[in-house]
């Protein structure tokens, strides 16, 4: 490596991870003053724990996170299958449109559209329409995902499934699903950390009390930023993280589970 | 044995693709118990037509039938039809006993254990049922490939290229292996494959495909001395081909067939007037060099131990290659010889 892509590189990754390892570095800051560096400490994280209004918001993103992933999970797999095993329909490249769509769309529009959406219905916002709206938006993630490892997935099996009589819900399960499961998992983690993350969506469609934790720290930070927000992204940065090295390292993966 | 064995019968089976006929009215009935190959190259339709038959294509006209049922709207898990995929499809996520059960489904788990150590014998492969699929080698994978598309005592098996993906010295064996198993099951088998030695060794009959039809059905040495065109001729096997002009119907031996260097006899094989034109195929082996025949001059012998290959220039310039014993007539390169062959051993075609 000569010198110069080594500096290239280390300027991208600076560009990259410096403004997180400046967040990480504060979150462990003594002083309360956010720019001061007043030596080593954990008591943010400390405090943290002890801040009921935030965990009361961690909870509500868990709460949110959890079924919409799974919804996404279920929905994105079953479009990923008409998209890969039902070559020829009318309207499949509209199809696809439609569901990779909200990969693209811009979130603003997202958001606002289902809260049109929600009180056109007489929908009251509440958790409900949160985890409705991260389910929404994290589908095509999944679809886009399964679909890739459906196309790898050799097609002859599941022919040699129902070729040994098993019926197209045998074939399903006992095949298909399992040899997915890699990339239905990873799917999931992927939707599981959109939907921590989200806070244009959220901030669309959540009701009283519904309030996520990014909704919570972009509000603290409106008052002004201090430790305790910093302890506090550190640990989603950290969840999020290993959430998308479990994900890449099953997508990774090749074989059977 | 109890009520009449099944026979398949195809019916103008026929499958288009947009306005691509991958197979043209395909009319075949296949005796009980038959070993059947169906040949041809890449692209003749014939995968496409063992899809047909097990139901993961379906057709655009034509019946299937086997025994006295219907099969051409059964969906493939209801077909009484078992296939071995060329790739082999084994399940990777499951032991090599659980692939061969798998189309067990039904029967009690005492049976199915049974019936598996039972395939597993059957196919040599008694100490491998908890071995993963990918831990065996292709020799091994093949075997169980076999036996799990056995499992169900199908009546009739398909299989796709099976020794395609063996290397030459595995090929030889398992083509016996593949036989022998056939002969022992009496099933009917049918075997798609191009290669024209691997047909002719393993089949009964031999159906040749070109362009989506069935061109020519026979018993490999029927196909062999008697193809019903020059594609057919071509594809079995190394063949001389001389064009001419069919000559008078006459008393003798065959028909003559007047050439540019002189007139040969052979077999009509189908009904053609006298002057059409007509093309001779003798087999190398069947070209002897001696006294009578058509003037040749010897341009170049190779001894290939068993026998020694001759190639021979007619004086238009054109090549005939014979191949014989090392001991007939001696012709070195640049010696006069005549090639002669026996009507018998010589298929008139159209041209």
């Amino acid at each position: 490596m000569t010198w110069v892509t080594r500096t290239a590189l280390v300027a991208g990754l600076a560009f990259l991870y410096a403004p997180i390892l400046v967040l990480i570095g504060y979150s462990f800051n003594a002083s309360p003053l956010v720019t001061v560096w007043g030596g080593f400490s954990t008591q943010w994280y400390a405090a943290l724990f002890a801040d009921a209004p935030l965990l009361a918001s961690a909870w509500v993103s868990l709460k949110v996170a959890v079924p919409a992933s799974l919804i996404a999970t279920i929905l994105g797999t079953l479009a990923a299958l008409v998209l890969e095993r039902q070559r020829r329909f009318r309207g499949r490249a509209l199809f696809t449109g439609l569901v990779l769509g909200p990969i693209v769309m811009p979130e603003v529009m997202i958001g606002l559209s289902l809260l049109l959406m929600f009180i056109g219905i007489g929908l009251d916002r509440s958790l409900l329409t949160i985890v409705i709206a991260h389910a929404t938006f994290c589908t095509g993630f999944v679809a886009v995902m399964v679909a890739a490892r459906l196309r790898g997935l050799d097609q002859s099996l599941e022919e040699a499934a129902a070729d040994l009589g098993a019926s197209p819900m045998r074939v399903l399960t006992t095949i298909t699903l399992p040899l997915l499961a890699p990339a239905l998992a990873a799917g999931m983690l992927l939707a599981f950390t959109l939907s921590l993350d989200d806070l244009v969506i959220a901030s669309f469609v959540s009701g009283p009390g519904s309030t996520t934790l990014p909704m919570r720290l972009y509000s603290r930070v409106r008052l002004g930023v201090n430790p305790e927000i910093n302890a506090a992204s550190t640990l989603l940065i950290g969840l999020v993280s290993v959430a998308v090295l479990v994900a890449s390292w099953l997508t990774g993966r090749r074989g059977a589970p | 044995m109890s009520g009449t064995p099944p026979r398949l019968i195809l019916e103008g089976l026929t499958k288009s693709f947009g306005t691509y006929r991958a197979v043209d009215a395909v009319t075949l009935a296949l005796e009980p118990g038959e070993f059947f190959c169906l040949l041809g190259p890449s692209g003749c339709g014939k995968s496409t037509l063992l899809r047909l038959i097990a139901g993961f294509e379906r057709p655009t006209a034509g019946r299937i039938r086997l025994g006295g049922q219907d099969l051409t709207e059964l969906p493939p898990h209801r077909r009484p039809v078992n296939m071995m995929f060329q790739s082999y499809a084994l399940f990777p996520h499951m032991s090599v006993a659980r692939n061969i059960g798998y189309g067990l489904k039904g029967m009690g788990k005492a049976a199915i254990s049974a019936r598996v150590a039972e395939l597993l014998r059957l196919v040599r492969l008694d100490a491998f049922g908890d071995r993963r699929p990918e831990t065996l080698s292709g020799g091994q994978r093949q075997r169980v490939a076999l036996a799990r598309a056995l499992a169900r005592e199908p009546k009739l098996l398909l299989l796709d290229e099976p020794l395609g993906a063996l290397d030459r010295g595995l090929r030889e064996e398992t083509q016996g292996e593949l036989r022998a198993v056939q002969r022992r099951l009496g099933t009917a088998f049918v075997v798609v494959t191009h290669d024209p030695e691997e047909a002719m060794m393993l089949a009964d009959r031999i159906g040749v495909m070109e362009a989506g039809r069935l061109v020519q059905i026979g018993p490999p040495a029927e196909l062999y001395r008697r193809p019903a065109n020059r594609y057919v001729a071509g594809l079995l096997g190394d063949v001389n081909l001389i064009p001419g002009r069919l000559g008078p119907d006459e008393a003798g031996e065959g028909r003559s067939v007047e050439t540019a260097h002189g007139p040969v006899r052979g077999i009509l094989t189908s009904a053609m007037p006298e002057g059409a034109a007509v093309i001779v195929a003798v087999r190398p082996e069947d070209l002897v060099l001696g006294t009578a025949g058509l003037p040749a001059t010897v341009t170049e012998t190779t001894f290939l131990g068993d026998r020694v290959r001759r190639t021979l220039r007619l004086p238009d310039g054109s090549i005939l290659r014979a191949s014989g014993r090392p001991t007939d007539g001696d012709g070195p390169p640049g010696s006069e010889a005549h090639a002669g062959f026996a009507a018998e051993a010589a298929a008139i075609l159209p041209a």
